[in-house]
């Protein structure tokens, strides 16, 4: 009991990141298998819906251990969420509540804001922002870029690959124009 | 059950990114906006400790469970890293989430974020698809 209640208090950034720095040679030693977590949406592409295209055909039950991986994210988060749950609010930074207030959202109180992440938004203009287009961007543009957080600025990084520094900073350079630049105008548009 | 440790790594990194709050949409709007160091010092902590595990790793030429040696194989560079990157860092702003925490998302409860993922897995198809045309 005395350790649940040692891990459910919020953890410092340090010992997080260490911990998922591991996960680096964890799977090395595990079986020589290479963290990365966007190949998964291709095997499931590969499993599902390969439809005779050429980027599709190859064998996807080799690469089943990175499905098994996603799968226990899953299930990961889940126990964090149920059993290590901490009851205070995430401490949002004080600047970025107040620019988010702005655009409508002052729910702090989870991960995610309850206003946009909910099912009420599925068939609206915010659910198509933020899970149809959001996700395609998120899933054309890993693939594109040959890799994600995990497979280029974790992984690649990791191995001083220079091509994951080039992925890196593409991937900040687009993040910072969308938050900064292309949500706000989102928003506006979402709120008249 | 080889895959079933894969399953038990997948559960520790789960874990793991919801306790380090990286699957925070408002965490990623934070180190975006540059209100907080959080995301850069989690992210900059896990490189770090990524680097120092694969050069000893390759200095002491560490084995995997099953005796093989660890190769790791080189990223090669093409255009689709700027392009594809800029895409998916801009996706990365909507959604709060890459990949990993799309996944973590819908563990934490969020049940919605399934719909992104399946949208996440379309981009990935049309990718291919177009890919398969050249």
């Amino acid at each position: 009991m005395q350790l649940l209640r040692f891990l459910q208090q919020p953890w410092h950034w340090s010992a997080g990141g260490f911990l998922i720095g591991l996960t680096v040679p964890l799977l090395l030693i595990l079986g020589n298998k290479t963290f990365g977590i966007s190949s998964s949406l291709r095997h499931i592409c590969a499993a599902c819906f390969p439809a005779g295209l050429s980027f599709f055909k190859y064998d996807w039950k080799k690469e089943a251990w990175n499905l098994f991986f996603v799968a226990g994210i899953l299930i990961g988060a889940f126990i964090a969420t149920t059993l290590l749950h901490d009851p205070k609010d995430i401490q949002v930074a004080a600047a970025t509540q107040a620019r988010l207030a702005t655009y409508g959202v002052r729910d702090f109180g989870a991960l995610l804001p309850p206003e946009i992440f909910s099912w009420n938004n599925l068939f609206n203009w915010k659910g198509l922002v933020f899970f149809i287009i959001g996700g395609f961007l998120v899933g054309f543009g890993t693939r594109y870029a040959g890799g994600c957080t995990s497979g280029h600025s974790i992984m690649g990084l990791s191995n001083l690959q220079w091509p994951s520094l080039v992925a890196t900073i593409c991937f900040m350079a687009g993040g910072i124009f969308s938050a900064n630049v292309i949500l706000p105008l989102l928003f506006k548009w979402l709120h008249t | 059950m080889k895959n079933f440790k894969y399953l038990l790594a997948g559960i520790f990194f789960g874990i793991l990114l919801v306790k380090t709050q990286v699957i925070s949409w408002f965490r990623i709007q934070e180190m975006f906006q540059f209100t907080s160091f959080h995301m850069y010092g989690v992210i900059g902590t896990a490189v770090v400790t990524g680097i120092i595990s694969v050069q000893l790793i390759k200095r002491f030429n560490i084995r995997t469970l099953a005796g093989e040696p660890i190769v790791i194989a080189p990223k090669q560079f093409s255009r689709g890293q700027i392009y594809g990157g800029l895409i998916f860092g801009t996706g990365w702003a909507i959604t709060g989430a890459c990949p990993g925490p799309l996944f973590a998302q819908i563990g934490s409860g969020f049940t919605v974020v399934a719909v992104t993922l399946l949208s996440a897995i379309a981009g990935t198809w049309i990718y291919g698809a177009g890919r398969s045309l050249k």
